[in-house]
């Protein structure tokens, strides 16, 4: 999770001044040899996946190549695509509704003195630190005492409440970088309020913005455990799908998924990352 | 200071959806928790608006000492080993040319949604899986091991799941230490070990705070992996909650459960918040009386006598 977050933020242009300051290094030391050794732990039940989803038969024993999973996965596999249509529209809401929420509320906090000030930077805190089962439970408990029907909706509200310190905390970090007297040069310049905050406010502090909501997206993509626990009949998401797939067993259909998935991340973070440099750069 | 954005207090209009839907969605459930902890169970789920201790009572039952009792041992050696890992490998980026490259190595394992993890681990320790395979096609084995649905496949899947967790913060503190500290620790007669636990470590302990915190609190709380990985017998406190909550429907049983992880989160939280401010006041203080002395001071000390020079700086 924060490795996404500290992949997706916007970078900083020091790094080659850091370099700079690095010195020389011994060939194979201690720190080099355990950083190898956890890589070849980290990428190894990738490549396992990536070798096993072209494998003819279903087992593990390797008996040929073959394509035979990826076409079960795209042509004969209707409620994994079902279950990825749910997920992705869940992430694309919520995401949303976290972005607009916690702009709003970062813009209130940074700028503002007022009394709930304080309680909005407690409890924007929590929710972070606290493992992820308590929040399912304790959504569940609450959506089943206020008596909503378990479903997409209250995924949508659970993914919200999860994404939301998220971009709340990445907006305000990049409002703190802000240079204040561009606000009063706005004010000076005769810009009111609602021209401040769409003209000037909104467009600096879109790489915030957008790091957020991408953040907000892929870790709603991301979820299980709360998911899990505030879903209901017909609203599996992608993660919840998978579950049940490994509950019957090891499935090469999910192997060819999973390789899927990879690939799109790859090439969804990459492109991403040049985006936000371009509007960082912007 | 920052200006306000204008003279009327817009604060509360901006910041109003963010208070109300987490008071909504976060406070209200929690506090909901809360009393549902002390109250009796209801026949089929949901609770009877009664107060009891009875579901405190329960967790001093012996199978839940011995539950709670083996996640906080699961979650310390899982925590332990995290770190082990991810202080080496936090030193080797730090010090490495390309920082960029090793982060990504680093991320990229873990854009894969957490359960195909999950699943590729039971891909290859499962009985018919890849370790099994592997050993059967060398000869070393005729039948199959079974790796899987025990306390160290858990504790396995567990290290694998929250690596970057712990190393990300340790490389980004290590990244800011000083390297040349060492140098003159190792120049003043120190061993290589002595230069790592007495210079180096004491240097970063707020990254270690950090990395242990990322680490141990999901650990503590998690669900996903000893309900797939382990057995029976390495079930954990968040396993047992949803058992409550789905199968034997004890819902204040469930709730209570979820306070003792809240508390012990809160503890954890609040003691390293403490020991972390208190290593910011340490340094606070050790700098106003001079006590520290990196060795960029002890750099400029030796330019004193230079400093007939014009051009100043060193060499």
């Amino acid at each position: 999770m924060s490795g996404i977050i500290a992949f997706l933020k916007p970078p900083n242009g020091n790094e080659a001044a850091r370099h700079a300051r690095r010195a020389y290094r011994k060939p194979f030391s201690f720190s080099q040899t355990v950083f190898i050794a956890t890589m070849v732990f980290l990428f190894l039940p990738l490549f396992v996946l990536i070798l096993y989803s072209f494998n003819a038969s279903k087992g593990m024993s390797w008996t040929g190549f073959s394509l035979v999973w990826y076409e079960k996965l795209f042509f004969s596999s209707k409620d994994l695509w079902k279950a990825f249509n749910n997920s992705v529209l869940i992430a694309l809401t919520s995401a949303f509704t976290a972005t607009v929420i916690g702009t709003l509320g970062a813009i209130g906090v940074t700028w503002y003195e007022f009394k709930l000030k304080k309680y909005i930077q407690a409890i924007t805190f929590l929710p972070m630190i606290l493992p992820e089962i308590i929040i399912g439970v304790s959504l569940l408990i609450f959506f089943a005492g206020v008596g909503i029907k378990l479903g997409l909706f209250t995924i949508y509200i659970a993914h919200t409440t999860f994404n939301l310190p998220f971009v709340f905390l990445m907006v305000m970090a990049r409002l703190d970088e802000f240079d204040h007297s561009i606000i009063e040069a706005a004010h000076d310049l005769g810009a009111n309020e609602r021209q401040t905050l769409l003209r000037v406010i909104l467009p600096m502090s879109m790489p915030g913005i957008v790091s957020g909501f991408l953040t907000a997206v892929t870790l709603s993509l991301e979820d299980f455990v709360i998911t899990f626990f505030v879903s209901g009949p017909g609203s599996t998401t992608l993660p919840l799908y998978v579950y049940s797939a490994i509950r019957f067993g090891v499935s090469p259909v999910i192997n060819a998924l999973s390789v899927v998935m990879i690939l799109g991340t790859v090439v969804l973070a990459f492109s991403l990352r040049n985006f936000l440099k371009y509007i960082a750069a912007k | 200071m920052k200006p306000a954005l204008s003279k009327k207090n817009y604060g509360p209009l901006y910041a109003g959806p963010i208070a109300l839907w987490f008071t909504l969605f976060f406070a209200a459930p929690l506090i909901i928790i809360v009393l549902y902890s002390f109250m009796k169970k209801g026949l089929h789920g949901g609770v009877e608006w009664e107060f009891s201790l009875a579901a405190y009572e329960a967790l001093a039952n012996a199978t839940f000492v011995t539950i709670t009792i083996r996640t906080l041992v699961t979650s310390i050696i899982a925590t332990v080993l995290t770190i082990l890992i991810a202080l080496p490998c936090g030193y080797f980026m730090a010090k490495s040319k390309n920082q960029t490259l090793l982060l990504l190595l680093v991320i990229i394992p873990f854009w894969t949604n957490f359960l195909i993890r999950v699943y590729a681990w039971i891909a290859i320790l499962g009985n018919n899986g890849f370790l099994n395979d592997f050993l059967k096609a060398t000869g070393l084995v005729k039948n199959y091991i079974q790796f899987l649905y025990n306390q160290e496949s858990v504790i396995l899947v567990l290290v694998y799941m929250y690596l970057p967790y712990a190393i990300l913060p340790l490389f980004s503190t290590i990244d800011k230490f000083d390297f040349s500290l060492l140098e003159a620790a190792r120049d003043l007669g120190a061993t290589k070990l002595q230069s790592m636990t007495k210079v180096l470590l004491p240097n970063i302990r707020s990254g270690l705070f950090t990395a242990v915190l990322f680490t141990f609190i999901p650990i503590f709380g998690a669900y996903a992996v000893p309900l797939l990985i382990g057995g029976k017998d390495s079930y954990m406190l968040g396993n047992v909650i949803a058992d409550q909550l789905t199968k034997t429907r004890n819902w204040p049983l469930a709730a209570a459960i979820s306070m003792v992880i809240t508390v012990v989160t809160t503890v954890g939280v609040f003691v390293m918040m403490a020991l972390q401010k208190r290593e910011a006041r340490r340094a606070e203080e050790a700098a106003r009386f001079g006590n520290t002395t990196t060795l960029e001071e002890i750099n400029n000390a030796a330019e004193i006598p230079d400093s007939h020079n014009p051009a100043g700086g060193r060499p």
